[in-house]
């Protein structure tokens, strides 16, 4: 049965240079993956059957626009079954070029979390069988989750600032 | 309405004069088949409306129509998300005339709290709205004041509304197209 400590050490064994910042919060191990080489990491420990991450749980998005070339973080979250154990890896993309291998053909799955990381963040999945809008309107023409953009809709004219946090 | 109360010249059951306007309008007004448009908790309001305690069929509107194409008012509860808003305008363009609207709730009639990216801030942005009911949710007793309104407006409303200058301008500041077939 592996743990926390146990899978980092194989981790480490496996990538011994493109893995940093392990950290252990909420029980839960993350690390951070250089992002060529995340479909790779990934790719080996769907298919490894002694580690049996069978399970892909989320694929989500983060904005940082104060960390320059790192401002957009890609997370993964993937579950063995066999060993009971979750393992959450992060990779880093830059703003001037937001994109990142496509781990659809891995986890089908995938699939439609990662449209949805690219509806919000315009984050592009390269070889991605079908990247375009799942949750917003088609005719958006931008990411709204960007912290760029303010949160309320610039075309309304009539509601009181007072009432929604804003002065 | 006119009554001839000279009972020596009309002698037997007598009659009643009036405008066709006002006896269609009456009629209309008290067999009114909603469209329910329910999105969410003021969904829920009307389904409390429609119950026995609060008992819509009262006023001759317990026929719901889940077709557009036989509905006489769009009852819009709920909010609208953008990505929405075409569905919506499509199903009050595929009702026939006559027909009225009625928004229910801050969220449909303004966007509510959803000040965000993702809300339609108030449905009178896609579709011509007749009576607006505040609230959030509304009661039921606020929903059927507004079915009131309706009934007031339904009741005065011409035979031949579709035809006048100000509902074309109205359509045309919406965008929606009259059909040949309704408009001579």
């Amino acid at each position: 049965m592996l743990n926390n400590e146990t899978l980092l050490t194989q981790l480490e064994a496996l990538f011994p240079s493109d893995l940093s910042n392990a950290d252990f919060s909420f029980d839960l191990l993350t690390v951070e993956v250089e992002s060529s080489k995340l479909r790779t990491l990934i790719a080996t420990l769907q298919k490894d059957d002694s580690l049996g991450f069978a399970f892909l749980t989320l694929i989500g998005g983060v904005h940082y626009p104060e960390d320059v070339d790192r401002e957009f973080a890609v997370v993964y979250h993937i579950h063995s079954w066999k060993h009971k154990i979750r393992l959450r890896l992060k990779a880093f993309l830059p703003l001037s070029n937001p994109s990142i291998d496509s781990i659809c053909d891995i986890y089908p799955s995938a699939n439609w979390m990662e449209r949805e990381t690219y509806d919000f963040y315009g984050i592009i999945f390269t070889n991605h069988p079908d990247l375009r809008r799942i949750l917003n309107e088609d005719s958006m023409d931008y990411f709204p989750l960007r912290k760029e953009y303010t949160l309320e809709d610039g075309t309304r004219e009539d509601k009181d600032d007072r009432f929604f946090g804003r002065f | 309405m006119g009554k001839i109360d000279d009972e020596k010249v009309i002698n037997g059951e007598g009659y009643q004069l009036t405008t066709l306007d006002k006896a269609i309008g009456l009629a209309r007004a008290n067999s009114v088949w909603p469209l329910p448009f329910a999105t969410s908790c003021c969904g829920i309001e009307f389904m409390a409306t429609m119950g026995s305690a609060y008992d819509m069929s009262r006023f001759g509107m317990e026929r719901l129509s889940f077709s557009p194409r036989q509905a006489d008012l769009l009852i819009v509860a709920g909010t609208i998300s953008k990505k929405l808003g075409p569905v919506l305008k499509q199903v009050y363009e595929q009702m026939a005339e006559p027909k009225w609207v009625l928004s229910v709730g801050a969220c449909a009639s303004s966007g509510g709290i959803f000040d965000t990216y993702s809300v339609l801030q108030g449905i009178d942005r896609i579709i011509p709205v007749d009576v607006y009911v505040p609230g959030c949710p509304p009661r039921p007793e606020q929903i059927i004041d507004g079915v009131m309104n309706i009934h007031k407006l339904v009741k005065k409303e011409s035979i031949r509304r579709r035809y006048s200058a100000e509902y074309k301008d109205l359509m045309k500041e919406y965008k929606i197209e009259l059909k040949e077939d309704n408009v001579k």
